[in-house]
């Protein structure tokens, strides 16, 4: 069994789909930051069978939790501070999100005006679904 | 300050405002002859529509207003690279509210964004085209008296053509209207709306022979089955006439059925038809002007007493 030690101030990220950490990683930008960040792929689970763990030292306002709820708001957001888990954050689809995805529609504004920002916006809370602010496109793809 | 990019912006309690002002202006143009006077449309038309630019254009003529603008791309500064942000921004400089037409899907969105002048959207690739679907709801409230209970069959191209998208997206608000819609197995209406209408618990009925479906229809709203939706020639070609609307399949009508069209036809609503009293397509073209023109009114908080 793999120990990974203790973060004094940070974020445990519980319950990431088993393979999805380096997404995760790459989309809360955890590259561009300089802090320690452990990732742990296929951990046991009793709940999932596998899952994925990340552990960020930092700041903790320093993490868009918006761009993790988009991406899976059944993560399990530990927040950590002088080494105790003292909140446990809930994650909610957020109702609009900017610049993590792109609008993929050739007909779209976006395609030929690369300034704007790309917006996607919650339209069906229920079946999780998100369209492009612009052009209406339904996002197919989960990150 | 407001502007129209959806049909669906509008409240129905707005929209009833709005038709009751296109009512009173079909009744009175004299009153209305100078209510712009001193105001400028720009129609800013990034492809060409020559049909939606000149309701536009005549409805601000109508107004007393006067126009300015450019009717392709390539007469305007988009060709040099420009951005429709910076466009409007400049646009807005020189007139008080804009149409815009763009091929690209949301583009009159970004514009009304940066804009400080009203912007309606006149068409934005095959998304919205909100001031046809005025023109649509304003004639069936028109000739019928009523914008409820009724059962309106929808002909021909459902799968792209956006006017049918959008006209039943804004009748759902409606009560007591019916669906029939009728096309081929490959232009069928798309799986978003059927499940919207069960959602809605909306009836509908999906047939693909005209004739069969005739005896039941308040109105029936044909389409073009337009050619650059599609992606070879051949599929075009075997589609197009599939349902050719004649004198024979309107002696199956109701007397007081209804014969829409967003136009242009090609040869989907048969030459002959022209003459039946049923036959209101063209009738529809005047209502898109006394449309867009209580829509300009409405835009620029103008009022005539």
């Amino acid at each position: 069994m793999l120990n990974v030690g203790k973060i004094e101030e940070g974020f445990v990220l519980d319950h990431i789909k088993a393979g999805k950490s380096l997404s995760i990683y790459h989309h809360l930008q955890l590259d561009k930051l300089d802090c320690t960040v452990a990732i742990i792929k296929n951990a046991r689970s009793n709940k999932m069978g596998k899952k994925d763990i990340l552990k960020v030292e930092c700041d903790i306002n320093m993490l868009d939790l918006d761009v993790l709820a988009f991406i899976d708001h059944n993560i399990t957001v530990n927040v950590i501070k002088d080494g105790e888990i003292v909140d446990k954050k809930e994650l909610v689809l957020p109702k609009e999100i900017k610049n993590v995805i792109k609008c993929k529609n050739p007909r779209c504004i976006t395609s030929i005006e690369q300034e704007l920002p790309h917006i996607f916006v919650l339209a069906d809370e229920e079946k999780e679904i998100y369209r492009c602010k612009y052009c209406e496109e339904k996002y197919r793809e989960r990150l | 300050m407001r502007h129209l990019m959806n049909p669906l912006d509008f409240t129905v309690q707005e929209l009833d405002q709005l038709f009751d002002l296109a009512v009173d202006i079909e009744k009175n143009m004299d009153k209305y002859a100078h209510a712009c006077a001193g105001k400028k449309l720009a129609t800013c038309f990034y492809e060409p529509s020559t049909r939606t630019r000149l309701s536009f254009e005549s409805a601000m003529l109508n107004l007393g207003g006067s126009v300015i603008g450019f009717s392709d791309a390539g007469s305007s500064s988009a060709s040099k690279g420009e951005s429709v942000s910076d466009t409007i921004r400049v646009i807005s400089c020189f007139a008080d509210i804009c149409a815009m037409r763009h091929p690209k899907e949301g583009a009159p969105m970004v514009a009304a964004s940066r804009s400080s002048i009203p912007v309606i959207n006149a068409g934005d690739g095959g998304h919205q085209h909100p001031t046809q679907t005025l023109t649509d709801l304003l004639t069936i409230r028109s000739l019928k008296g009523r914008l409820s209970n009724f059962t309106i069959g929808l002909c021909g191209d459902l799968k792209f053509g956006r006017t049918v998208h959008s006209l039943i997206n804004a009748l759902v608000r409606y009560e007591g209207i019916k669906f029939i819609f009728i096309s081929p197995e490959e232009l069928k209406v798309p799986d978003y709306i059927t499940d919207m209408l069960k959602e809605k618990n909306i009836p509908y009925e999906e047939v693909i022979r005209l004739e069969s479906i005739m005896p039941q229809l308040d109105f029936l709203y044909m389409t073009r089955v337009q050619r650059e939706r599609f992606f070879n020639e051949e599929d075009y070609v075997r589609l197009k006439d599939f349902y050719i609307l004649d004198k024979a399949k309107m002696e199956l009508a109701k007397k007081d059925m209804l014969v829409l069209h967003p136009l242009p036809r090609v040869n989907e609503i048969s030459v002959e038809v022209d003459d039946d009293p049923r036959a209101a397509y063209f009738k529809q073209v005047q209502y898109g002007v006394y449309v867009r023109m209580a829509l300009i009114l409405t835009l620029l908080n103008i009022k005539v007493y």
